[in-house]
């Protein structure tokens, strides 16, 4: 019973990756956005956009990793 | 729980997909000492000699027109000395062997780790913590021998409103702890994630229904891991650009 | 699920290798970070040592090559450039002294010719004189023929008619009537 709701709690945390997902998007658009309005500041800017990406993406592998935990370690 | 890890008997999975991360000595023996040559060595050993490779025997000719290596071992010098220059300045360049060491070494790793039965040794949180620490630690010793007490400025954010400076100061002091963390955990997590994500793939390949779909996703999926592998070594080397240029420039 | 025979079993197979996450099982920590020291410490030295120095000196003397010839190339055309000049003050040079040489050509022509021309007109005038000169004394002469015929036939006619002729007479007669 207890593995089933480590399982379940996987599976909840694994909605953490999905909205990691909706932050890089947001990340990745604005830039796009912002890049198409002024192409001559995109390329000084990609640096910027990886960080974001990265800082971004950084919360949703924390939540594939608390799913791993749930999984595997509890 | 861990039964499920050869859960090929339970009718899951053919194998697990955590089984290639597991760490064996490489000449028999079942205990892992200290010094034992495991599978995780070869593969470190196996990115010390692509680096040798590719920045050493590759620029030999030290051609004035260069030859096809000893053009990728100059783009890659010159991409991570821009990344130094650009974003922690100009007084970063001293760190920047170190900082190339880094990059080439998680670029060396994540790449061979792509290679079909290898051994991804920054799939390892023992790896990437040792990695973040040392960052971690180099910049919080170069911010304090170069500002002294001044590197404290860092968490006082004079910008804000002097009520809010205290919880800021909190908040700040969190952060600057949490980023080895991120920074190791963000690295190991994709890299084990897209490994993962692949294994599953391939253990719905023996279901023959569904074979060539998995076929097509584990496909993908490869694509997509080779630019996760660049662009996570890209990641770390560029944050770490950015703390080094906290710990030179602590001003808010 | 964890019955407890998979209990048993999971325990054996833990034991056999590794739990379900092999990045957590810490008891393997210390050789990956042992190994990963003497990794990253290969590197380093592999790479400030030989690899970047030498790449550094490469991309100075690609450097310098790369300005060399740029200032190779600036020179060589301003030599071009130079030549062109003296090309050009040259063909104007040479502009110039022809239309010199062409003037002085001219002036010597046109001073031949002058000199032509004035001698040819002197010696058509004194041609032209000489020539006047000798009409007039053939004009002389012809008056004196004139008046000498005149006189002698007036003085035959007058013989003839009978008349005995003065011949100062005869000669004032003739005079009057030439002038006539």
């Amino acid at each position: 019973m207890e593995g089933q709701l480590a399982h379940i709690g996987a599976g909840l945390a694994a909605i953490g990756s999905g909205a990691a997902a909706i932050g890089v998007g947001n990340v990745a658009g604005n830039y796009l956005a912002g890049a198409l309005r002024n192409p001559s500041a995109a390329a000084s800017q990609t640096a910027t956009l990886f960080i974001g990406i990265a800082f971004a993406e950084a919360l949703g592998i924390f939540s594939f990793l608390v799913a791993l935990l749930l999984m595997f370690a509890v | 729980m861990a039964s499920e890890a050869h859960g090929a008997e339970e009718g899951g999975l053919v194998f697990h997909p955590m089984d290639q991360f597991i760490i064996k000595p490489l000449f028999g023996g079942d205990t892992i000492a200290w010094y034992t040559v495991t599978n995780a060595t070869l593969w470190m050993a196996l990115s010390v000699v692509a680096v040798i490779v590719l920045m050493v025997l590759g620029t030999r000719s030290r051609a004035i027109v260069p030859s096809r290596s000893q053009s990728i071992g100059e783009l890659a010098y010159g991409f991570i000395y821009k990344m130094v220059e650009d974003v922690a300045g100009k007084d970063a360049i001293k760190f920047f062997p170190y900082i190339m060491t880094l990059f080439m070494f998680i670029v060396m790793a994540n790449f061979l780790g792509l290679l079909p039965m290898s051994f991804t040794t920054t799939s390892h949180f023992a790896v990437t913590v040792v990695l973040a620490l040392l960052v971690f630690l180099t910049v919080t010793i170069v911010g304090f021998v170069k500002n002294g007490v001044g590197f404290l400025g860092l968490f006082w954010v004079s910008s804000a409103p002097l009520a809010l400076r205290p919880i800021l100061a909190i908040i700040e002091l969190i952060s600057y702890f949490v980023r080895p963390v991120s920074h190791s955990i963000r690295l190991a997590g994709n890299v084990m994630a897209g490994h993962a994500v692949i294994k599953v793939f391939a253990g719905f390949a023996a279901i023959a229904v569904v074979s060539p779909v998995s076929v097509v996703a584990i496909t993908a999926m490869y694509g997509l891991e080779v630019l996760v592998a660049f662009i996570q070594a890209y990641v770390f080397t560029i944050l770490t650009c950015v703390y080094l240029k906290d710990a030179l420039h602590p001003s808010h | 699920m964890a019955t407890q025979t998979h209990e048993a079993a999971g325990h054996a197979a833990e034991v056999a290798s590794a739990p379900g996450m092999p990045q957590l099982d810490f008891s393997n920590w210390g050789n990956q970070i042992f190994w990963l020291l003497i990794t990253l410490t290969v590197i380093y030295f592999v790479l400030s040592r030989i690899a970047l120095p030498r790449i550094a000196a490469v991309l100075a003397e690609r450097q310098g090559t790369i300005t060399n010839d740029i200032a190779a190339a600036e020179g060589l055309k301003a030599k071009a450039v130079e030549a062109e000049e003296a090309y050009n003050k040259a063909l104007a040079d040479a502009r110039a002294e022809a239309q010199n040489i062409v003037a002085e050509a001219k002036a010597e022509i046109q001073a031949g010719l002058d000199a032509a021309t004035a001698k040819a007109d002197a010696e058509i005038a004194a041609k032209a004189a000489e020539s006047e000169k000798a009409i007039a004394e053939i004009r002389a002469g012809a008056l004196e023929s004139v008046k000498e015929v005149a006189t002698d036939t007036a003085n035959e006619i007058v013989a003839a008619l009978g008349g005995q002729a003065d011949d100062a007479t005869i000669a004032a007669a003739v005079d009057t009537r030439m002038k006539g």
